[in-house]
């Protein structure tokens, strides 16, 4: 398998509802893959599943060559799987600063035996604070943000676990079209290191200029995989999601 | 303030408190005291599990009797001095906090809780059944009056104050530790979002079961001596829920987040409760702890040190 | 093993698990259905004993009857303990570990309040059925035992009524759910969960009484009952009425066969070992969401 990510099959049910319905997903190293779908169509279902805050059922994932089934969500992290949660999870007795120095003590540290000194710690905290633009508020604590700071919060958060993928969940709503781009830009200069992104949305303009493969998730199964401009043509997306 | 100069600071404050002590010769001073310690070791125990990592211990009594009777098997066995006892009861509850953690840490919240005051009764029966120890009749340990320390002769109850003055030393430097390393911060991402600290790579298992062996370990520490203290342990009193309500209150009293809390809420409401059993009743404690608790919990909900802080906040801004 | 024996027992268990029942009622309702862990609900039950107790020794009244006229203050006193808890804690979003702790001291106040008043002694009530048994062949059902086991009955059967018939309880179980969409249907989910929350209470009057019928009480009673009325919530299914009457005779027989056959000093361990196999394998109950 030369896919990074490899999603096969996998299916999760809440009680008799079933969220995911055998769902198959393969994403190439270096890769900018867009994810969208209805609300409820299972999206974060399946970035949980693949993260590992919730188990799977059935079907397996395989990230980085290695099977996750049965890892614990903090093990995924170590070995270079990131997310940002849709609603914001600051730890909210901490400032900034410190809210990213937890992933920076636990996975990079853990990981590679960088980041020694305190002072490389501080420095990576303003560094990534400055990406996100939230450097003025580093001895901020998360009650002082706009939603839409924690959102920049949440992503520089799933950054500073230096992953090897990293999946941004609506880390976009209610932002403004600048700061839209600010985003879309920082992505691409992720993606240009080397990190590969699954990026969920529901604003399509950021999507389709930001998306290499577009797949479309509708009430639990994957209706469609490919260029985003053939998957915004197909009829079924159409009617599915788009035509909404 | 690193840790070498806080230990030596609050080595001297123990030093100049038993000075004190010794110096007052009051008998009365070293019973009460010893109580008072006992609660800054269980107080700072419990914060630990419950503080810093949000998780509420409702079982208390179980891993402080399980000290105790830990002591109270070994001497029926073999005498051995304290200090040993001690050390044996911090490993015993701290293997049964390993136990517990593992079994129940992967409830939620309220479910945690009540699983650990259903542990609780679960070692009390067994403790009750168990004849060895003396059941349900009690034990009798008996102590000699004095303890010879190279020619000199101290009285035994002093030396007990002296010992449980030790143990709150280690505990609170402990906790400081703690508060101040990454297993700190570890603590501290359990409490916000247990779901978040995973996914930044935090062990949360692993991290909360280091929480509960330390909390557990240092309830056993507490209870070792307890049999040499009181003269006669039965399951009755020392699984008594009231070690459970006062090891919480203190905390939440004084304060959750810092080890300051506990010193604080242990002193003040231990000393209340020494106050009301000499002038009222003993009954009237649990009365005063129920009180303060349901009191701070609703008005102060940080404690006693978040009234300071945001006293301190608003006299910056003005 | 001698059949008589096993047989009483088993029908002491059927007796006490109908009783169990009624105290597990309020638990049922505050933890099952509004996620509310009100562990001094044993504590308010003393209450209710106590009350039936006052009544009965100074006006001869009945006891069930004292915790029948009692029930508008129990339902005040769940009201505003519902209010208190929801201006402090629920609002705030701080409801695990302080609303445990609020609980928590409630119990201690309530159970010291008690002793002050009335001292350690234990309390018994005086009734024309405490005393005479029916004999149904050679099986012994003491009334001591079997009044209070129907009339929990009946408490349970009224609530599940309610809860499943009138507007009202189904709103109560509806907000355990959605209370977003009970909100749309223009009902005040606060409001809901305060009526909720003071029937709870209310039931307490009425398990007082029926304790005090069938047991001797004294203040720290309520402590042995902590873990049995959770116990019975657990194994039963949070939120599902007749899981928790299941649960409770399930509990009672199986109490009642370890007392008669190993001892009474093993009997606690039985429902605090019920709810920690529960937790551990199955933690939505037997008939749980």
């Amino acid at each position: 398998m030369s896919a990074l990510l490899h999603v096969d099959n996998i299916g999760k049910r809440f009680g008799g509802f079933v969220a995911l319905d055998g769902i198959d997903l393969e994403v190439q190293p270096g890769e900018r893959l867009g994810l969208i779908g209805p609300n409820g169509s299972g999206k974060s279902t399946l970035v949980n599943c693949i993260c590992g805050t919730l188990q799977n059922e059935s079907g397996s994932v395989q990230f980085d060559g290695h099977k996750m089934d049965g890892l614990a969500a903090h093990q995924r992290t170590h070995r270079g799987l990131a997310r940002s949660f849709q609603l914001p999870r600051p730890f909210h007795s901490m400032t900034l600063a410190d809210n990213l120095r937890i992933p920076l003590l636990y996975t990079v540290r853990a990981r590679a035996g960088l980041l020694h000194s305190a002072g490389d710690l501080d420095a990576r905290c303003t560094e990534l604070l400055t990406m996100v633009g939230l450097d003025k508020k580093a001895r901020h604590k998360p009650r002082d943000l706009t939603q839409v700071e924690m959102r920049k919060l949440e992503l520089a958060r799933a950054m500073a676990a230096e992953p090897k993928l990293l999946i941004a969940d609506e880390s976009m709503a209610g932002l403004s079209h600048s700061e839209i781009e600010d985003i879309l830009k920082l992505l691409v200069q992720l993606n240009e290191r080397g990190i590969t992104i699954i990026l969920i949305e529901h604003i399509m303009s950021a999507v389709m200029s930001f998306s290499q493969r577009l797949a479309v998730l509708v009430s639990g199964k994957k209706i469609a995989d490919g260029k985003p401009e053939d998957v915004v043509r197909d009829p079924e997306v159409v009617r599915a999601y788009i035509g909404q | 303030m690193n840790t070498t100069t806080f230990s030596t600071i609050v080595a001297a404050v123990g030093l100049a408190v038993l000075a004190y002590a010794h110096w007052l010769g009051v008998d009365y001073f070293y019973f009460a005291g010893y109580t008072i310690l006992q609660f800054v070791v269980l107080a700072t125990a419990w914060n630990i599990l419950g503080g810093y990592c949000g998780y509420v211990n409702f079982g208390t009594a179980a891993f402080f009797a399980l000290g105790a009777y830990s002591a109270v098997f070994v001497h029926k066995f073999h005498p051995l001095p304290i200090p040993v006892l001690i050390v044996i009861g911090a490993v015993v509850s701290g293997i049964v906090g390993l136990g517990m953690g593992y079994l129940t840490l992967r409830l939620r919240g309220a479910f945690f809780s009540i699983a650990t005051l259903a542990m609780a009764v679960v070692f009390q029966t067994l403790v009750v059944n168990w004849e060895y120890v003396g059941g349900s009749r009690g034990a009798y340990i008996i102590h000699p009056e004095n303890v010879e320390f190279a020619g000199y002769k101290v009285h035994y109850i002093e030396y007990l104050f002296t010992l449980m003055l030790l143990l709150a030393v280690i505990a609170i430097v402990t906790a400081r530790t703690i508060e101040r390393s990454q297993l700190g911060f570890g603590f501290a991402t359990i409490r916000d979002d247990e779901l978040a600290a995973e996914a930044c790579g935090v062990p949360t298992l692993r991290v909360k079961l280091i929480a509960t062996t330390l909390s557990g370990a240092f309830m056993g520490m507490a209870g070792a001596p307890f049999p040499y203290y009181i003269g006669y342990v039965q399951p009755q009193s020392a699984f008594a829920l009231d070690y459970a309500v006062n090891s919480i209150a203190m905390p939440m009293i004084g304060g959750t987040t810092s080890w300051v809390g506990p010193l604080v809420g242990s002193i003040l409401l231990g000393s209340a409760q020494q106050y009301a059993t000499v002038t009222i009743s003993s009954a009237v404690n649990l009365l005063i702890v129920g009180l303060m608790l349901v009191a701070f919990v609703i008005i102060a909900p940080n404690g006693l040190i978040g009234l300071v802080q945001e006293r301190m906040r608003a006299w910056r801004k003005s | 093993m001698d059949f008589n024996l096993l047989i009483n027992a088993i029908f002491a268990g059927l007796l006490l698990g109908g009783f169990y029942a009624a105290v597990s009622a309020g638990i049922a309702i505050a933890f099952g259905m509004l996620d509310i862990v009100n562990i001094a609900h044993p504590a308010f039950v003393i209450l209710g004993s106590y009350i039936a107790y006052t009544v009965n020794i100074n006006l001869g009244v009945d006891p069930i009857l004292v915790s029948i006229l009692a029930l508008p203050a129990f339902y005040a006193l769940g009201a505003f303990i519902y209010q208190v808890y929801y201006v402090s804690f629920e609002k705030r979003g701080q409801e695990s570990l302080r609303g445990l702790a609020f609980f928590f001291g409630l119990l201690f106040i309530t159970e010291v309040t008690l002793i002050l008043t009335f001292g350690v002694d234990y309390r018994y009530v005086e009734a024309a059925y405490i005393g005479p048994s029916i004999e149904i062949g050679q099986f012994e059902l003491p009334l001591r035992m079997l009044v209070p086991c129907v009339v929990s009955l009946v408490l349970f059967g009224t609530i599940q009524l309610f809860v499943t018939r009138t507007f009202l309880g189904r709103a109560i179980m509806a907000v355990s759910q959605d209370q977003l969409a009970l909100q749309l249907m223009a009902a005040d989910p606060i409001r809901i969960k305060r009526i909720a929350f003071a029937i709870a209470i209310a039931t307490a009057s009425i398990a007082g009484a029926l304790l005090i019928i069938i047991q001797p009480v004294e203040p720290s009673v309520g402590r042995d009952y902590i873990g049995r009325v959770f116990a019975i919530c657990v194994l039963g299914g949070l939120g599902s009425m007749p899981g928790a009457l299941i649960a409770a005779i399930l509990l009672g027989v199986v109490e009642s066969l370890t007392a008669t056959f190993y001892g009474p000093s093993w009997a606690p361990a039985v429902s605090f070992g019920f709810l920690l196999l529960t937790l551990a394998v199955r933690p939505a109950g037997l008939m749980g969401r």
